[in-house]
């Protein structure tokens, strides 16, 4: 049987409670939400924090997925599902759907939070990259006040993150709509984490390209952004050859780890076939076009 | 911890570790033996139940996160001494051979008819696939939720006429 190690137990009616929690408490409190992480790493003892702040009470205030005055905002207690059903998010923020589909299965996403998957920084979760991808920033409260960090910013390693010990993550905010995006992934078998995968977000003209983000997990010890691939988009006219130029940048741009999901140079080559995809995805959907490839790629 | 939840209809209390597992309170504490615990690893679904009227897997939610709130098991969907119009499509689409996940299948499929009374066969796959089964495929399975949305499931306690 397997169960967490004894911990204590807080349950917070308030944003401003969690803090004072965090900050009696100490380092070694850890804030849960959804728990589908964190309770199977407890479970397996890689994770054994002493106290444990329930903050599934906060779904009054965090519990959200809106667009206010053009910026997509996904409170902290957003599941899963709700970023998967949302309308606004499969028209405008098309990747995020499609990075949804890809993670765990129907039931942990019913559990699963949004902020959750930013602060538990598993190098290889799926909704940091596409979030990358879309130049968002999280935003976080402690006891001086609110801050923002770049999502790109926010994993200092892996299952490490910039968010202080005394802070609790509250929400994230998309500045700008893609004019077209798209979210690929390999993955061994289904729900399970990526081999590779990565998200594209484009901003176009009639002609060009004006400005690409790519971001990608699975492939280093943290959420990647892969800005030298982007710099050869952006000002360009779309064409394959340029996909090519740039997943070859991407993929130069990784440092996969070499585990039981494949060796490096196969992460590499996943990256290079999946930049093209995410690309030609993107751009048609960019263009107005309707027509999806199956999830993988075929 | 002292927690109260409505199980199937029922307050229930009792006195609890914070680390103790919805599935073991469920399957322990109370004594419902119907909710399987299977792999403890969040993968296979045979600990589906409903948490505030949402299928989730009991073995990765703490027993506490459920005081105050609302859990269906396989038992609150049972009707009586009879057979839900779910049940009785698994019995007579052969939707079960060895039995372990279909509590769970059950639990998801229940939520699955509610919130989609006539499921295409894509969405029955995609909506059961956290929930794994070892035996019978999944053929047959989804023939018996299709057989029970003909026959106008979904409800929680209904008996077919």
């Amino acid at each position: 049987m397997q169960v967490p190690a004894q911990f204590d137990y807080e349950v917070a009616t308030s944003v401003e409670e969690a803090i004072e929690l965090l900050q009696r408490h100490g380092p070694e409190a850890r804030l849960l939400a959804g728990g589908h992480s964190l309770i199977p790493m407890m479970k397996l003892r890689l994770a054994f924090p002493e106290v444990l702040i329930d903050i599934h009470e906060l779904d009054g205030d965090l519990r959200f997925v809106r667009e206010d005055d053009g910026t997509l905002r996904v409170g902290a207690l957003a599941r899963h599902k709700d970023l998967l059903e949302s309308p606004v998010v499969r028209e405008r923020y098309t990747l995020l759907a499609d990075a949804e589909k890809f993670i765990a299965d129907p039931l942990v996403r019913n559990m699963g939070t949004v902020g959750g998957s930013f602060a538990h920084a598993d190098p290889s979760e799926d909704l940091p990259a596409a979030f990358v991808a879309l130049g968002a920033e999280v935003v976080v409260r402690g006891p001086n006040g609110e801050r923002t960090i770049a999502v790109e910013d926010l994993a200092t390693g892996p299952f490490e993150t910039a968010i202080e010990p005394d802070e609790i993550l509250t929400e994230a905010r998309v500045p700008r709509a893609p004019h077209g995006s798209s979210y690929f992934k390999v993955e061994r078998r289904a729900g399970d984490y990526a081999s590779a995968a990565l998200g594209v977000a484009l901003w176009m003209n009639e002609e060009e390209i004006e400005d690409a983000r790519i971001g990608m997990c699975g492939v280093g010890s943290t959420t990647l952004r892969a800005r030298e691939a982007e710099e050869v988009l952006r000002g360009q006219k779309p064409d394959e050859e340029l996909y090519k130029r740039a997943a070859e940048r991407a993929a130069q741009e990784c440092d996969p780890p070499d585990d039981a999901r494949g060796t490096p140079e196969y992460k590499r080559d996943l990256v290079r076939v999946l930049v093209v995809r995410a690309m030609e995805q993107a751009v048609s959907r960019a263009r107005g076009g309707t027509e999806d490839r199956t999830a993988d790629g075929r | 911890m002292r927690i109260q939840v409505n199980v199937n209809g029922e307050m229930r209390e009792a006195d609890v570790e914070p680390r103790l597992l919805l599935v073991h309170f469920i399957r322990d504490t109370l004594g419902l033996t119907g909710t399987h615990w299977g792999c403890d690893t969040s993968n296979c679904g045979a600990c589906t139940v409903h948490l505030d009227g949402e299928p989730v897997k009991s073995c990765t939610v703490l027993a506490v996160r459920a005081n105050g709130h609302e859990v269906t098991t396989i038992e609150g969907v049972t009707p009586g001494a009879d057979l839900s119009l779910l049940q009785q499509g698994f019995r007579e689409e052969h939707g079960l051979q060895c039995g372990f996940c279909t509590p769970g299948m059950i639990m998801t499929a229940t939520a699955l008819l509610e919130r989609t009374p006539r499921p295409t066969e894509d969405e029955i796959r995609e909506a059961i696939s956290g929930n794994l089964c070892r035996c019978t495929g999944y053929q047959y399975i989804i023939k018996s939720i299709e057989w029970a949305a003909k026959h106008g499931a979904p409800t929680r306690v209904e008996v077919m006429p």
